[in-house]
């Protein structure tokens, strides 16, 4: 906890502090992604290669880009950011929270070469920045849509790994569920991966068979979709709009659209203009975007439409007091909002949630 | 109608000479007609398979890292497959060998001494041939098969350093992501030359194959491998003892496998996480048989074998297919020196008309 705040404090004062280490425009810019999927997973990777394709699009001519999938976090990762710094890239872009250590290390040997690690928090180099988004935004208005479509009264919460980034989401998810059913029950299965559809499908059995009837997941493949589709229960759909895989099952998806920043990024590496930075945006920066609300009553649909509207305009946080931790303490008081630094630490449930974090 | 492959008489030397070429050549054609199917380039594609790789020093160091583990595992297990010891689960002594050689820098970092890294490389070649003891023992005493024995307990070895890393070994300042701390200046493996990254497992890895190769060549303990591999009992009229080889085989293997996973994890990945190989105990096994479990053969297969993987990364960057491609295309290379390989010394029968009795079964 402590670390991130000192590290967000640090992040800020570099990013005030460094001059632009390029202040040069240029004509033509490579961009190099690294991802840890193939982008065929319609989830995460998937949706950043759109990010990719987006920038490509816009910038035409003066971009050209080059990506390589499924590269294991590991010495290979390592390899793969290494070369693509020899191989010409003006910017690399790293999307697996696992590339964090290999990405600051060839950052170091790679001065001139701009490096972009989503989900992490080290940038112990100038040209190294952060990016991520409030994805727990989306969170709270899934779980308020679960609370009312729910005939069961309990949701099942597909996790990947316990981080904060992923806690968060579990707790906003269920503050969101409480906002509308304060008895809402969820149960927690954690998978430890972000892309298996084996183990992901046998995680939402496993949830479906233990009553609950909303599946929702932080992983990436569209397994758990499928299971819910078989099984007639409702889902939503995680990173891209997923949809295809249950036309009468997803409920809406929280869709990660890295386009803006992509193109926002690329674009300050022409123009010269590219500055260390540490990203965290939601759904006013349209990096955070709820797929259509499909397979449930208009009303829900309208408080899912408010809810995500007031998160937007910033008049709600997700994370607004009287909140209690799991173990009954008090974490906000009333009207207290929970800030960014925190959240970036958050290791711990909030109250009525029926799973013990790992820890 | 069967198909059935039968013996071939005499062996061709020259034969057996060429075959990896040959293998190379048929992989080389199958490539060309792969890429163009997909519409690419083929001269462009199989410059950056094999040759683009191999033009930058970098490149070289890291064909030598990925080749390292493979290497060091393979020639441990030559020795193992020769002498008739069917040690099939490499990857789980890489994996405990790893571990135990990560004791000190992860539960002891503060303790930062020069004396550490000799200890690490002791713990972990006792760890690798700790574990591979196991299906050794199961086998000696008990007979049973070291095949299924020594690889279920992969598995039990992966699950082990799952717990581990998530669990007793987490970074207390990792937030909850399940990796160790970063090893200590003393805990990492050196650079052999200080300009590149080639560590010292390939170092080990060569002195390894070479020692091995001199032991298989001119001593006695070589000649027993051999004759015991062949047949047990002939070794036992000569008074080796089947058993004590048995245990021999698969300790060196072990050791060198453990030896392999701690030079991985603190010369190239500098933290233990939870998956620390993509698989190279299995992948040593081909790279045994393509080396002919001849230690210098394994050296020259293991650099092929590394440079399929590098070359994979480079064709996906210069003319964008995609790694399902790559994968491909290393599969082809192996089924055509398999198959060459195969074909020189069997040849194909193809019995037509009605099952003869008595083979029908």
């Amino acid at each position: 906890m402590k670390k991130t705040l000192l590290a967000l404090a640090a992040a800020t004062a570099l990013a005030g502090l460094s001059a632009p280490a390029t202040a040069e425009a240029m004509d033509k810019v490579k961009a190099c992604f690294v991802y840890v999927g193939p982008v065929g997973d319609f989830g995460w990777s998937y949706q950043h290669d759109q990010g990719r394709l987006y920038a490509e699009e816009k910038l035409g001519d003066k971009l050209e880009t080059a990506y390589l999938e499924s590269v294991p976090e590991g010495s290979d990762a390592e390899r793969a950011i290494e070369r693509f710094a020899r191989s010409g890239c003006n910017i690399i872009f790293t999307t697996s929270f696992g590339y964090m250590d290999p990405t600051n290390k060839i950052a170091k040997d790679f001065p001139d070469v701009k490096f972009e690690h989503a989900t992490g928090y080290k940038r112990e180099h100038a040209n190294v920045a952060t990016y991520d988004s409030k994805f727990f935004q989306g969170r709270y208005v899934l779980g308020q849509i679960a609370a009312k479509t729910s005939e069961s009264g309990t949701a099942g919460y597909i996790a990947s790994f316990p981080i904060p980034e992923v806690v968060q989401g579990i707790n906003s998810f269920m503050l969101g569920a409480q906002s509308v059913n304060p008895d809402f029950k969820l149960k927690v299965v954690w998978v430890n991966t972000w892309f298996d559809p084996g183990k992901e499908a046998d995680a939402a059995k496993a949830l479906l068979d233990q009553g609950a009837d909303i599946l929702t997941q932080h992983t990436d493949s569209t397994a758990p979709m499928q299971v819910a589709a078989e099984r007639g229960a409702k889902a939503f759909g995680q990173a891209s709009d997923m949809i295809a895989f249950g036309p009468e099952t997803q409920l809406t998806s929280i869709i990660d659209d890295w386009a803006p920043y992509y193109l926002e990024r690329i674009s300050a590496v022409l123009e010269g203009t590219w500055e260390q930075s540490a990203t965290w945006a939601g759904m006013a920066e349209g990096h955070v975007v709820m797929a259509p609300y499909t397979n449930m009553p208009d009303d829900v649909k309208a408080m899912a439409e408010e809810t995500a509207a007031k998160i937007k305009s910033g008049e709600f946080h997700p994370f607004t007091g009287p909140i209690m931790k799991q173990d009954g303490s008090e974490w906000l008081a009333e009207g207290q909002v929970a800030e960014d630094g925190e959240l970036a630490g958050l290791n711990f449930y909030v109250k009525g949630i029926d799973d013990q974090l790992p820890q | 109608m069967r198909i059935e492959l039968k013996k071939r008489d005499g062996l061709s030397s020259l034969f057996s000479i060429l075959s990896p070429f040959i293998a190379l050549g048929l992989t080389l054609i199958a490539g060309v007609i792969l890429f163009l199917l997909l519409g690419k380039d083929p001269v462009k594609a199989l410059y950056s398979f094999f040759i683009e790789p191999l033009t930058e020093v970098w490149s070289l160091h890291e064909l030598a890292v990925k080749a390292a583990p493979l290497i060091l595992i393979a020639v441990g297990l030559s020795i193992c497959y020769r002498s008739n010891n069917w040690n099939i689960g490499a990857e789980g002594q890489f994996i405990i060998g790893a571990m135990a050689g990560s004791i000190l820098p992860v539960m002891f970092h503060g303790w930062q001494s020069p004396l550490v890294l000799p200890l690490m490389l002791i713990f972990a070649m006792i760890g690798g041939a700790a574990y591979a003891a196991i299906p050794a023992f199961l086998k000696a005493r008990l007979n049973t098969n070291e095949i299924l024995t020594s690889l279920m307990l992969v598995y039990v070895a992966q699950l082990f350093l799952d717990w581990m890393v998530r669990g007793p070994w987490r970074n207390p300042e990792g937030f909850n992501f399940p990796e160790t701390r970063n090893f200590h200046d003393y805990a990492v493996l050196p650079r052999i030359i200080e300009t590149g990254k080639t560590h010292w497992g390939f170092g080990f890895a060569l002195i390894a194959a070479i020692v091995l190769w001199f032991i298989m060549r001119r001593t006695l303990k070589g000649f027993e491998i051999t004759v015991l591999g062949a047949s047990a009992r002939a070794g036992r009229f000569a008074g080796f003892s089947d058993k004590k080889m048995v245990y021999f085989a698969f300790l060196l293997s072990g050791a060198l496998a453990g030896l392999a996973g701690i030079s991985e994890v603190s010369g190239a990945i500098g933290q233990v996480r939870p998956v620390i190989s993509p698989g190279y105990g299995f992948t040593a096994i081909i790279v045994a048989f393509l080396g002919r479990l001849n230690p210098l053969g394994i050296v020259a297969a293991g650099l092929v074998l590394a440079l399929t993987y590098l070359g994979g990364e480079a064709a996906q960057i210069s003319i964008g297919i995609t790694d399902k491609v790559t994968r491909l295309f290393q599969g082809l290379l192996l089924f055509f020196v398999l198959g060459c390989d195969t074909l020189i010394h069997y040849r194909i029968r193809i019995v037509t008309g009605a099952t003869q009795k008595g083979s029908a079964a």
